[in-house]
């Protein structure tokens, strides 16, 4: 790691005049006189500059902010979880197992018990991919400001199966898969404390937007918290991941399902794949096969399959087309 | 180098305050002499530090150190090189192995990716401190009984994750103590012997 200079403000207006880059833009390459990022649990932050990715002149710590290391949970208003809250603080947190069980499954499933004691929330989502060539110093690609996708020829084994044209790294949050299928939405606060509120699934960016970053995040702009819905009467949900090894690792391919059920018959559903596409990948058309159905085990297969349907695989990862329906059709048969 | 054993267990090792004291002077002159900020509520800067070594003060195994560092020192490094605490292991330094784990209030954490400024005004555990004297802890002694250790490079991680889960959890099964050292990689496969231990070690705790 290069030296920087730290700085730990205790107010969000200070840490706001303190940041003057998003990591995403020193990534490219492109020079910001004495970069200042943010800095929460650090474990991609870090990891990065080590990597000699990025090479920020300072970072502002967020962790003195006062109250964003609160979960709330209100039947009527829902669960409102602040940026800095770790995701050990999620997977023991009570309510969440209740209401929210595909959140809880995704949590727990998440990385070491050792990260998530540091991991926060806020930083989860703001994540970089972890492809094996964005992650080396060595292959200038173009999510570094490159003009080449080594991925596209090269060993793409964890890559996506949907969406690979440009750039078909995976996004490497499986929070967001279940935090997705729920509907949450994220709290961004922007200078002189003006907020606003965007549905996760529209605050990961794809690749034809912007491929050198992976979402909406502006200069100088934090997330302060995630919100969920109350969950409807009836939901029900599930997750599963699909990792090399049991222990820990990231996903190779992971699946939420949310549903509102009257009985055994599904009202509606969210199905959510992770580590598919480059943002969280709604697989619409599996949901319009569930919608007003009883769950069947013939049901579930047959979502399973509509889930993949339209995958582009590249040459090494058609594995995960299989790896897929067979989560997908677990998640369904868990809903009952 | 500096270790303070009479004073209490640094509660507020982190100076903001200290450093605010020492420069309140200087700062309240500017407020009063500057027209604009008349009526208004300046809060003072944050400060900055760095990019070389600043003084830190850390609670270690009820000890207080003082020493240096620099903002991009990890705590592993501050640990082994600065305070001479060499029970912790540094091997991936990316999170990904467990070997460097040490407790911060009380957690489990990877010392490689902490950095050193943002713990000062925490309690931090090495290996060094599980035993009480020469009196080994429980665990350490199951280890050994149930030979869990190999080439014992992922051993003080290892025991600091089972420490841990024993903390947290008198009697736990099997599958618990799996889940607790999911993220300790052993390349010497002492898996089985882990597991047998940290069951064995329950069991003596009683
Ligand atoms: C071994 C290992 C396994 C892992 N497995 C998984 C897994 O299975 N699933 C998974 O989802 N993750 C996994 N992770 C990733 C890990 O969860 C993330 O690195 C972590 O959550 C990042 O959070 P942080 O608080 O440490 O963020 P930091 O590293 O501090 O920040 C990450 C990025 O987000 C920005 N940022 C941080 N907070 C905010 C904020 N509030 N507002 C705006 N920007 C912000 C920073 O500037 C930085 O660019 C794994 C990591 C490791 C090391
Ligand atoms: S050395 Fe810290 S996790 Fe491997
Ligand atoms: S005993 Fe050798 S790595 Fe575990």
């Amino acid at each position: 790691m290069k030296k920087f200079t730290w700085v730990q403000p205790d107010n969000i207006d200070e840490a706001q005049r303190q940041i003057n880059a998003v990591t995403a833009t020193i990534a490219t390459g492109k020079t910001i006189q004495g970069a200042a990022v943010i800095k929460a649990g650090g474990v991609d932050l870090l990891d990065l500059m080590k990597e000699n990715i990025i090479a920020p002149a300072k970072i502002v710590s967020i962790n003195a902010l006062p109250g964003l290391g609160k979960i709330g949970f209100d039947e009527k208003s829902g669960l409102r979880i602040g940026a800095l809250v770790k995701l050990s603080d999620l997977e023991e947190n009570a309510e969440i197992k209740k209401h929210y069980a595909a959140l809880h499954e995704s949590v727990s499933h998440a990385a070491t018990p050792q990260i998530r004691n540091m991991a926060t929330l806020g930083g989860n989502l703001a994540q970089r991919p972890r492809c094996w060539y964005f992650r080396s110093e060595d292959h200038k690609c173009l999510k570094k400001g490159g003009t080449k996708c080594f991925a596209q020829e090269g060993q793409n084994q964890i890559h996506g199966i949907f969406n690979t044209e440009i750039c078909p790294c995976v996004h490497s949050s499986s929070v967001s898969t279940a935090l997705v299928a729920f509907g949450a939405q994220v709290e961004i606060t922007g200078a002189k404390g003006k907020l606003r509120n965007v549905p996760l699934a529209e605050f990961f960016v794809s690749p034809q937007v912007d491929v050198t970053r992976e979402n909406i995040l502006e200069r100088g702009e934090i997330i302060t918290a995630l919100t969920v819905p109350a969950p409807p009467k009836g939901q029900k949900s599930w997750y599963i991941k699909q990792a090399a090894k049991e222990s820990y690792d990231w996903a190779l391919a992971d699946a939420a399902v949310v549903a509102q059920m009257s009985g055994d018959t599904i009202k509606d559903v969210k199905i959510v794949l992770g580590a598919a596409a480059p943002t969280p990948y709604r697989a619409t058309a599996a949901e319009q096969l569930l919608r007003g159905q009883k769950v069947s085990e013939k049901l579930a297969v047959q979502v399973g399959t509509a889930a993949v349907e339209g995958a582009t695989p590249l040459a090494h990862n058609a594995y995960k087309v299989p790896m897929f329906k067979a989560i997908v059709k677990e998640c369904v048969l868990n809903l009952v | 180098m500096k270790k303070e054993e009479n004073k209490p267990a640094g509660k507020k090792g982190f100076s903001r305050r200290n450093f605010l004291r020492g420069t309140g002077l200087t700062a309240a002159g500017m407020v009063v002499g500057t027209k604009g900020f008349a009526g208004e509520f300046a809060p003072a800067a944050a400060p900055v530090y760095g990019p070389d070594e600043v003084p830190v003060t850390l609670s270690v195994n009820d000890g207080s150190y003082q020493t240096l560092a620099r903002p991009d020192e990890v705590l592993v490094d501050t640990l082994r090189e600065r305070l001479d605490l060499t029970g912790t292991k540094l091997v991936c330094g990316r999170g990904a192995c467990s070997a460097c784990t040490v407790m911060v209030d009380d957690k489990p954490v990877c010392s490689c990716l902490t950095l050193t400024m943002e713990v000062q005004d925490k309690k931090i555990t090495t290996i060094e401190g599980v035993a009480d004297g020469d009196e080994l802890h429980p665990i350490q002694q199951a280890f050994i009984d149930e030979d869990a250790s190999m080439c014992g490079f992922c051993t003080p991680g290892m025991i600091m994750s089972c420490k841990s889960l024993l903390d947290r959890n008198s009697n736990p099964s099997l599958d618990e103590v799996k889940k607790a050292v999911r993220g300790n990689l052993c390349r010497c496969g002492t898996y089985p012997h882990v597991f047998k231990a940290t069951l064995k070690a329950a069991e003596r705790m009683g």
